[in-house]
């Protein structure tokens, strides 16, 4: 644990990539195995399932410390950060301790799976004899250990440089090798990174190929027909997997959701073997006889996310397609060095053979130039598209985010400009710094909030706006400041739809603030008509 | 009428005439210790202790500055006025007021961890406490100094190890020397910033022995630095000055490092949290120790403070400073360096 606790300290608290690096690969090359797979696990989202909930944690530091509700928030929302906080409240061992607790963290893991489904008692006494035994880094990362989203500045691609750099294989190969479907426990080192082909996993999809926002307009693209043009497609990204004719369906975020679509159950059946699709899984209308597919908000796709039962109504309401853009495996073969005029060929017979309501082509935009290509994406938003995506016909299928062959070329996002109103303490590197905001926009002589943004500014602007809020809030409401209604921005959002869980009755898709208007008094923000307007133009047969 | 007022200058005592820390020109100020914060410009008269009286003339010019002794007291109409170790910086001290059988104290910064430099807090009997609380939060629990001093030899270890000079980041009165020691154990050159290079000198012109330390001179050869140590007041962070130590590591002292976030935020390779302050043991244990009927928190998390004393049965209230309307940030270092610009910071020394 000692080992890991300071890996995550450098990782944590470095501020140069190539220092992260170094320790990654100085813990990869000098840990033992088992700790390195669950290393490998931990940063890549495979932690076991937490052995308690936050509140528990947080119930018993307060037991331990004699700490009041309130003011344990009040450090709360100065750490921001729970797993933090704990460990800074909680007395540090006495030295006998610090002698003879010296568990790895293959140890500690595994103790979580092993305890899992014990009395609360039991889990409690494990936890609270940890607290004693371990210093306060060793604490703060059991605690993070046991409260997930080990969001420490460490990202998967750097995990996977820091392993091609200790073991000699590519970056493409070692990242396909660490997704999919295995378990920590039963994986060994040496078989998860040296495993010859993907018959040792087979739900195991590919890591993803994403672009780039195109720079300078277009500059460097030269002839429009090496190009093939898509629609941009705002759901969630995925790869449908059928092999040992069994059907996967993997998010990018790495999520397995086959459960979550029943849509695609017919798939199993029609697809042909050792097929991998990539596409976006997404929200349609039910297809009209045309076989054009008209995309919902993806607030529709929100319902259908993040539930274990899927109701009727659900189905029937925010019904799930997808569109494929891609062909990564066909027939055992593993197709992404091939070109992509190639693979789309394959893809367009397969889909087409399939003849499924639930599965569509990613239209092809034919145009004859760019001009021609440049006013039709002004129009993206009109058929519930966020903008064109720019493929080199002969490219291969990369991994992860590469410039020149593939460019997402969005259109500009719908602003507005609202009043700031309430603001809120942010969390990690924001902590105890007021960047969490809630705007409004105008209605009649009444301010009704429409939206929260925490990001867009830079980080002076964002001490510039914190030192405002400390000086001129007027209530506070938990960690909630309401201030001075005086401040004015530009916010900027992807899409809006309607919605009965806010006040202001509009949903915005990935709003951020786009600008701060210095120039704008209050009274001159836009109003609560302007967004219903722009929801009556834009809210793509929402139906919520 | 209370003894001690809050009023927009800061503290004020009618019956003396006389202000505390006053944050604007006044006529007789009593200076706690010699912070810009604490100690502003264009009073006609200064009171302070004998070691705090060089620093002013550092860094407010001349002015008519009358210092005293611990524990030396002074009548100022009538009210008996006294300073005692605050054992934040050198010199700083607690103002006790007494009239008519009633006591006051206003403790300036302090801290009760005795750091062999600044002179060990004395806890004063009173029946009123003005109290800082810049880390009234339990989150704020100091390691012991000899404890983090190990944690700066190590990190300029590690950073020769790695071919790399160490900066570190320290108020140039107060932090900048209490390093010193632990820096000077490592056998290794220690430079420091101009800003830092001026209190030194005023330090030792004034008969404190202080290790000797060498100042980055616009003309200091590149190769003489090699392997140094190099001491920088926070307003120096990242400035174009920081350059001509390349390849370096930035370190940061200071109690707000306490929390992972705010030292991510500073873009600080390591932060130490060693502090001048008090930490909430000290402040719980300052508090109790004085005895006083009434406490007032002011500077920080004073809202905070000052709920759980009266909880735990100590009434107090809170006290609102100039400064920062509510908690005192990272930007209150910067106020403080900031302060001193005109005269002291000039980036090329």
């Amino acid at each position: 644990m000692e080992q890991f606790a300071q890996l995550v300290n450098i990782l944590g608290t470095s501020t140069k990539t190539n220092d992260k690096l170094e320790a990654l690969q100085n813990y990869f090359a000098t840990a033992t195995a088992k700790d390195k797979i669950w290393v490998i696990a931990i940063f890549s989202g495979r932690r076991p399932k937490r052995i308690v909930n936050a509140t528990l944690l947080q119930t018993w530091c307060m037991e331990i410390t004699g700490l009041t509700p309130w003011l344990f928030e009040e450090c709360y929302h100065t750490v921001g950060d729970l797993g933090e906080t704990i460990s800074l409240l909680l007395p540090e061992p006495a030295d006998e301790y610090l002698q003879d607790f010296h568990h790895s963290l293959t140890w500690f893991l595994e103790k979580f799976i092993s305890i899992q489904k014990e009395d609360e008692a039991i889990r409690k006494k494990f936890i609270l004899d940890s607290w004693q035994q371990l210093n306060r880094l060793e604490k703060f990362v059991f605690n993070k250990l046991i409260t997930g989203n080990f969001r420490i500045g460490v990202s998967q691609t750097m995990m996977v440089n820091a392993l091609s750099k200790t073991t000699h294989i590519s970056p493409s190969v070692i990242a396909h090798r660490i997704s999919g479907n295995w378990d920590p426990v039963t994986t060994e080192f040496d078989n998860l990174l040296n495993q010859t082909d993907v018959s040792a996993d087979y739900s195991k999809p590919y890591p993803f190929y994403l672009a780039y926002a195109i720079e300078d307009d277009l500059k460097g693209l030269e002839d429009i027909h090496d190009w093939q043009a898509e629609w941009k497609w705002d759901g969630i990204r995925g790869q449908i997997i059928k092999r040992n004719n069994e059907l996967f369906v993997w998010s990018r975020g790495e999520e397995l959701m086959t459960d979550k679509f029943p849509e695609y159950n017919s798939f199993v059946e029609k697809l042909p073997n050792a097929t991998v699709i990539d596409g976006e899984i997404i929200s349609l209308a039910l297809p009209a006889a045309s076989g054009i597919f008209k995309p919902l908000p993806f607030s529709a796709l929100q319902t259908r996310i993040g539930r274990k039962n899927i109701t009727k109504k659900q189905l029937t309401e925010a019904p799930v397609g997808f569109i494929a853009y891609d062909l990564l495996e066909y027939n055992g073969i593993d197709m992404r060095e091939k070109p992509l005029t190639e693979r789309r060929t394959i893809l367009e017979k397969i889909v087409n053979d399939l003849a499924d309501p639930a599965i569509h082509l990613s239209p092809v935009i034919e145009v004859a130039n760019w001009d021609e290509l440049r006013q039709l994406r002004i129009a993206s938003r009109d058929i519930g598209s966020e903008g064109i995506m720019l493929k080199r016909k002969n490219s291969i299928y990369q991994v992860g985010r590469k410039r020149g062959d593939w460019w997402k070329w969005k259109i500009d996002p719908l602003t507005i400009d609202a009043v700031m109103i309430y603001a809120q303490k942010g969390h990690g590197r924001r902590s105890n710094l007021y960047t969490d905001y809630t705007f409004a926009v105008k209605d009649g002589d009444k301010l009704v909030s429409f939206t929260k943004a925490y990001s867009g500014l830079t980080d002076k602007e964002f001490a510039q706006v914190d030192s405002f809020v400390k000086r001129n809030s007027i209530e506070k409401f938990g960690p909630v400041r309401t201030v001075k209604p005086e401040l004015v921005f530009e916010i900027a959002f992807e899409g809006i739809a309607a919605s009965n869980r806010h006040k202001s009755g509009v949903a915005l898709r990935f709003p951020r603030m786009s600008r701060w208007r210095h120039d704008k008094k209050p009274e001159d923000i836009n109003t609560l008509d302007d967004l219903k307007e722009l929801l009556n133009t834009y809210n793509q047969q929402g139906k919520q | 009428m209370p003894l001690i007022e809050f009023t927009d200058k800061g503290l004020y005592c009618r019956r003396g005439q006389f202000y505390i820390d006053p944050w604007q020109p006044v006529d007789k100020a009593i200076i706690t210790h010699a912070h810009s914060d604490h100690a502003r410009s264009g009073n006609k008269y200064y009171l302070c202790h004998h070691f705090t009286k060089p620093l002013l003339q550092l860094r407010l010019g001349d002015n008519i500055y009358e210092s005293v002794d611990w524990n030396e007291p002074v009548y100022m109409n009538g009210v008996k006025v006294s300073l005692h170790p605050a054992g934040h910086i050198i010199g700083s001290a607690q103002i006790r007021i007494e009239y008519a059988g009633e006591v006051w104290v206003a403790s300036g910064d302090y801290k009760t961890e005795d750091d062999g430099l600044s002179g060990a807090f004395e806890a004063v009997q009173c029946n009123n406490f003005i109290t800082e609380s810049t880390f009234g939060l339990p989150i704020y629990k100091w390691k012991k100094q000899a404890v983090i001093f190990d944690d700066i030899k190590n990190w300029v270890a590690s950073n020769v190890s790695h071919g790399k000079k160490s900066v570190l980041i320290a108020y140039s009165l107060g932090k900048a020397q209490r390093v010193l020691k632990p820096l000077v154990e490592t056998g290794l050159p220690v430079y420091v910033h101009g800003a830092v290079w001026n209190v030194h000198q005023a330090l030792v012109n004034s008969g404190w022995k202080l290790p000797a330390v060498k100042r980055v001179e616009v003309d200091t050869p590149k190769e003489k630095l090699q392997g140094s140590i190099i001491i920088a007041p926070p307003s120096a962070d990242g400035t174009p000055w920081m350059k001509r130590f390349y390849p370096y590591s930035v370190g940061t002292c200071s109690g707000w490092m306490q929390v992972r976030g705010n030292a991510r935020r500073r873009n600080t390779d390591a932060g130490f949290a060693l502090s001048d302050h008090a930490d909430w043991e000290g402040l719980l244990k300052a508090v109790k120790a004085t005895g006083a009927e009434k406490v007032f928190a002011t500077h920080g998390f004073q809202s905070v403070f000052s709920r759980y004393l009266t909880e735990n049965g100590i009434e107090a209230g809170e006290v609102k400073t100039a400064f920062v309307g509510e908690e005192e940030d990272n930007k209150e270092d910067e106020i403080k360096e900031a302060g001193l610009k005109p005269r002291e910071i000039n980036p090329e020394n």
